[in-house]
């Protein structure tokens, strides 16, 4: 009785010590996880990344109008000067279009910018293909510098009939410091 | 078994170590509890101390005691306290004491482990309450601690905060892995799961919850850690990641967490209510099964904390079913409760005032919380005193009132001597009225449109709300009361009998009063079935 | 021992005329606070949507009410009657299949009942379609902005709405008026029977965007746009308040909202349009540095040389000298800040109340270019613009 019982208890411990462990992984496999459910559902207005045309081309749906509204911010004390060409375009679902957004960058020193993209409404945000992005990558400016970046996109012709406004907003994030620490590592 | 036993123990003699160093290093189950529960009482009067901070603040309408920035510190305090400082360890306080004797074990599995547990404790809320003392304050950023404002907007404190929470969150997984390897191999011989009195199955359970979810927070607070020194974007929309994920994260440990400091509560209540009803507890098994399915939805409606951020509709409505279905396993509860009353002869001495109370008033927060739980409704509720009664109903009248239930009904046990049954009474009617008169009128200022975290409000709440701090310097103060009981009580008093209450049933009341200092060394003959 | 134990009846009795007698108290100390039951209870609210959610409050309400009755009253009756003071001797059963079938069953249709209407009326909050105007709504440590979208980027209005009760008032210096807390100084305006729709975003940490007369609360995340929307149904002043822990004034970023006729809101609108091509006009386009220098200097003349005198020497201590040290040849953003926003403890006013973005920019070149400073850089409009819409 008595060396079975100890052995059951440290092989309970473990158990229980591996569960623990396990669980530890899991809290960070929440991340990419959450990742897949934002993808999903289109949680936060995320966006893919760039979009691939397929070979067949999509189907222009010529009898449908979409507004699709610009939105530009910046995020805390960013202090570039960021605005979209035009603030909306009206598109036929299908077809690809194009615009650019101006960015300069006012301060003293060069940064590093990441535009964030988010759609509003969120369930229209997987029928919003970009293949070109000036979100998919970040964007240096020295003192003065200025840019205007591409955006390419496609509306989905499956976009649900309700979403007659789609507005694609923009905050612009200073990670100057965050890519900083990334080089010195 | 036996030997074992002995192995255990090889570095204790029969009784108690003199001095200092008894406490320090005893491995022995019951030193250990009382040191947990002396340990959750010092700090339930330093949360409580906060709350009075709070509410006499609250008291009138104007910055009269504290500025914003402090306030916001004293209601992250508070409920980092409460919760981790003060609920938690009661609980793992009576597991302690009683899990062994109700078991028919000798001692915890692992004792030394059970040392370090509680240890740690007292090192981690040194480092927690002296962030008060810091450049920039303590954390400041609610117990929820969202992402963003408790990474990029924290004050530097936030890094003891971090660590603080890893140790409460190392003691926890340690207790818990030792309540379930205790449960599991150290049954008296003839003891079958299904035998075993409520209140070790609901720390079964709840062992599991914290050993499924307390890594989970170490691993969100590790997160942001990463974020605020390791260059990391886990919370920061800028680098790529989501402040949103940081909420279904925290959640996912947080609602088990809410179920943690209830699950205890329902094993006390269990035992106290049939004892003085003199009747068996009602669907012994539906108590089981209720726990266990309550134990399960836990892990799977954690974003009804969260129906604002702005989730699919789908996604809204499946966290609103899914939370509603918690409504049953509990009623099932509730009525079973009810159930055992029903027919019985029942006595009200001072334990079976506070577990009836508990059943009353954690029913208002049940049902305050099944309204909750309709999304649409909730946008109107969500963040407002309607959340803060509702939670403060299953903590306080709910939580808290279980384990001094607990308290006094096992107090004869632990000291030998009976507590003094007007003063116990006199605590009770105090703390009952003092508990209404605080959180009722604050369902009344959340539907009228107080968000809570509010340093000041508007002129329309100031009625409520000084009603409100009325009760909570009533409850506040009465716990002084509770104090000086329990330390009379353990001075002397009448000599407790060895069952100590007439209809008591369960192992521990086989043993004397004052329980031995060692029990079961050899594992008890159980009675045919009486636990079932 | 009979009499100590009648307590818990009692008690039960005592509980009830406990409540009254809260009641009693506060309706002896505000009549109003009773007497208006909206003090007590969820507004109905002016929308369609306020009043479903208001109706769907009501029903579940009553549902736990009538729960909570039968439950307690069962309890309440077993703990009178089934007493052991009373001689009442215990029965044995311990458990009833069919009981706790009944209870496991019948509360599952009474969830049911809840649920329908619960998610009709959340799939009717999340129709969104079709919006007459669109609003930004965007949450600043502890303010809000409202920009109302317009293809025009002339015709954009755009401001920010704050508290507007004084310091005087909370920290109780003065008397507390009307509306305490509960003010802004520029309240977002919408027209009635319009569907208005909100996308709500964040500068900085989680706000939340709550209105409780349109039923609408939704967090403002930074980096994301979510939309609410409402139609008001009757003209009026609608107040909010924020809702998620935001910092140290989240208890002081009301939310004021003003319902109106359409002309009215039509008229209101052209003349914050009138307001932002102005500003537009000033802020928006690139100056040359004469141009700053030249108004700079009338600036500085009008706002600063009292203290700081004509020669930029200043009075030291209480004014320092702007020439050759300190913030006018140091880093530009803070030389910015401390005419945006002053210094506490110290003479030094916070000037964006005063002077427009462009005036600010003349003057901060001004300083550190004139009296031989020569930092030689030139600020424009709307760098200040950008750090005072951004700032804390």
């Amino acid at each position: 009785m008595a060396m079975p019982n100890q052995k059951l208890q440290t092989r309970t411990t473990l158990k229980l010590v591996g569960v623990v462990l396990g669980m530890f992984a899991f809290g960070f496999a929440l991340v990419p996880l959450y990742d897949i459910y934002c993808q999903v559902t289109g949680a936060n207005g995320k966006t893919a990344s760039a979009y691939v045309v397929p070979e067949d081309g999509i189907a222009v749906d010529a009898d449908r109008w979409v507004t699709v509204q610009f939105l530009t911010n910046n995020n805390a004390s960013m202090p570039w000067s960021f605005r979209p060409e035009v603030r909306s375009m009206k598109v036929r679902p299908g077809e690809m279009n194009q615009t650019t957004f101006y960015a300069s960058n006012p301060a003293g020193y060069t940064m590093t910018a990441q535009a964030i993209p988010s759609v509003a409404p969120f369930h229209a945000a997987e029928y919003m293909h970009k293949t070109e992005c000036f979100c998919f990558e970040q964007q240096v400016l020295a003192t003065g510098e200025a840019i205007d970046m591409p955006l390419r996109f496609i509306i989905d012709p499956y976009l649900p009939e309700s979403v007659q406004t789609l507005t694609l907003s923009y905050t612009l994030f200073d990670i100057t410091d965050m890519t900083a620490s990334a080089a010195a590592e | 078994m036996s030997a074992v036993i002995e192995n255990h123990h090889d570095d204790h003699h029969h009784g108690p170590d003199k001095g200092l160093m008894r406490w320090v290093l005893t491995t022995n189950h019951k030193d250990i509890g009382t040191l947990y529960l002396w340990f959750s009482f010092a700090m339930f009067l330093t949360g409580g101390c906060m709350a009075l901070v709070i509410r006499a603040e609250l008291f009138q309408p104007g910055l009269q005691l504290v500025v914003p920035e402090f306030f916001n510190q004293m209601t992250t305090m508070h409920g980092l306290i409460m919760v981790f400082g003060a609920v938690m360890p009661a609980f793992v306080g009576l597991a302690n004491w009683l899990v062994p004797m109700m078991i028919g074990a000798p001692d915890m599995a692992l004792p030394r482990m059970n040392n370090y547990s509680f240890w740690i404790l007292p090192f981690a809320f040194s480092m927690l309450l002296s962030t008060l003392f810091m450049e920039g304050g303590a954390p400041n950023f609610g117990w929820t601690f969202y992402a963003p404002l408790s990474t990029e907007y924290a004050p530097p404190s936030v890094t003891f905060f971090i660590f603080a929470v890893h140790l409460m969150g190392i003691s926890s997984i340690m207790g818990s892995i030792n309540v379930v390897v205790t449960i599991l191999n150290l049954r008296a011989p003839g003891m079958r799961l299904m035998d075993m009195p409520l209140f070790v199955w609901t720390w079964l359970i709840t062992a599991y919850l914290l050993i499924a979810v307390m890594p989970v927070l170490a691993g969100v607070v590790t997160m942001m850690l990463m974020d605020i020194h390791f260059g990391t974007a886990f919370f920061s929309a800028g680098g790529g990641g989501d402040p949103v994920l940081f909420q279904h994260v925290f959640w996912f440990f947080g609602h088990p967490e809410v179920y943690i400091m209830i699950l205890p509560a329902f094993g006390i209540v269990s035992a106290i209510i049939p004892t003085f009803a003199r009747k068996k507890l009602f669907g012994y098994d539906s108590m089981v099964y209720a726990t266990a399915s309550i134990a399960f939805l836990s892990f799977i409606v954690w974003a009804h904390h969260m129906f604002t951020v702005g989730m699919p509709i789908a996604g809204e409505l499946y966290f609103m079913y899914a939370t509603m279905l918690i409504a049953v396993p509990t009623g099932v509860k509730v009525f079973n409760w009810a159930a055992t009353m029903w027919q019985g002869s029942m006595t009200f001495e001072t334990p079976m005032l506070f577990a009836v109370a508990f059943v009353i008033l954690f029913t208002i927060g049940g049902l305050s919380g099944l309204m909750l739980s309709i999304v649409p409704a909730d946008f109107q509720y969500h963040d407002t005193y309607f959340v803060v009664a509702h939670f403060h109903y299953v903590l306080v009248p709910g939580s808290i009132f279980s384990i001094m239930a607990a308290a006094y009904y096992w107090l004869p046990k632990w000291t030998g001597n009976m507590y003094d049954e007007t003063l116990g009474k006199t605590h009770f009617w105090l703390s009952f009225v003092g508990v209404n008169v605080t959180f009722f009128p604050q369902h009344f200022i959340g539907l009228a449109g107080m968000p809570r975290r509010y340093p000041d409000y508007a002129l329309q709440f100031a009625d409520w709300n000084m009603v409100s701090s009325v009760g909570a310097f009533i409850f506040g103060f009465s716990q002084l009361l509770f104090l000086f009981i329990v330390i009379k009580c353990i001075m002397g008093g009448k000599k407790a009998t060895d069952e100590v209450w007439e209809g008591a049933e369960g192992l521990e009341w086989t043993i004397a009063s004052p329980a031995p200092y060692h029990t079961f060394s050899t594992p008890p003959e159980l009675p045919e079935r009486s636990m079932a | 021992m009979a009499r100590k134990e009648s307590k818990v009846g009692e008690g039960q009795r005592l509980k009830t005329s406990l409540q009254w007698l809260i009641a009693l108290a506060a309706l002896s100390s505000s009549w109003q606070a009773l007497a208006d039951w909206s003090a007590l209870n969820m507004t109905k609210g002016v929308t369609a949507i306020s009043r479903e959610v208001y109706d769907l409050h009501m029903l579940i309400f009553t549902i736990c009410v009538v729960i909570g009755v039968l439950v307690f009253g069962v309890m309440i009756w077993s703990m009178l009657v089934h007493r052991k003071s009373l001689g009442h001797e215990p029965a044995t059963f311990s458990h009833s299949t069919k009981l706790e079938y009944a209870w496991t069953i019948i509360p599952i249709f009474i969830l049911i009942g809840m649920a329908v209407p619960a998610t009709s009326t959340l799939r009717d909050m999340y129709d969104a379609s079709g919006a007459d105007i669109d609003i930004e709504v965007r949450g600043y440590q502890w303010k809000w902005q409202y920009t109302y979208l317009s293809d025009d980027p002339t015709q954009e209005v755009k401001f920010i709405s704050s508290l507007l009760t004084p310091p005087d008032e909370y920290y109780n210096r003065t008397p507390k008026r009307e509306h305490y807390l509960s003010d802004v100084d520029n309240p977002l305006v919408i027209p009635i029977n319009k569907r208005v729709r909100f996308l709500i975003t964040s500068n900085d940490v989680i706000h939340s965007w709550w209105v409780p007369d349109f039923a609408v609360k939704k967090d403002a995340i930074p980096g994301f746009v979510h939309e609410a929307w409402a139609i008001v149904e009757e003209p009026g002043i609608y107040r909010g308040k924020c809702t998620e822990l935001c910092g140290k004034d989240h208890g002081f970023m009301p939310i004021v909202v003003k319902a109106v006729e359409q002309a009215e809101y039509e008229s209101w609108l052209a003349m914050k349009q009138q307001e932002a091509l102005q500003v537009y006009e000033t802020v928006g386009k690139t100056w040359t540095m004469a141009e700053l220098m030249e108004t700079g200097e009338q600036v500085y003349a009008q706002a600063c040389q009292s203290c700081h005198q004509a020669n930029g020497q200043g009075i030291p201590p209480a004014f320092p000298s702007l020439v050759g040290q300190g913030l006018a040849i140091g880093p530009v953003d803070a030389h910015i800040d401390i005419v945006v926003n002053g210094k506490a403890g110290s003479a030094m006013q916070a000037f964006a109340a005063q002077l427009n973005p462009a005036e600010i920019a003349a003057v901060v070149t001004y300083e550190r270019n004139a009296w031989g400073n020569n930092v030689g850089d030139l600020v424009q409009p709307r760098a200040v613009n950008a750090l005072i819409s951004s700032e804390e």
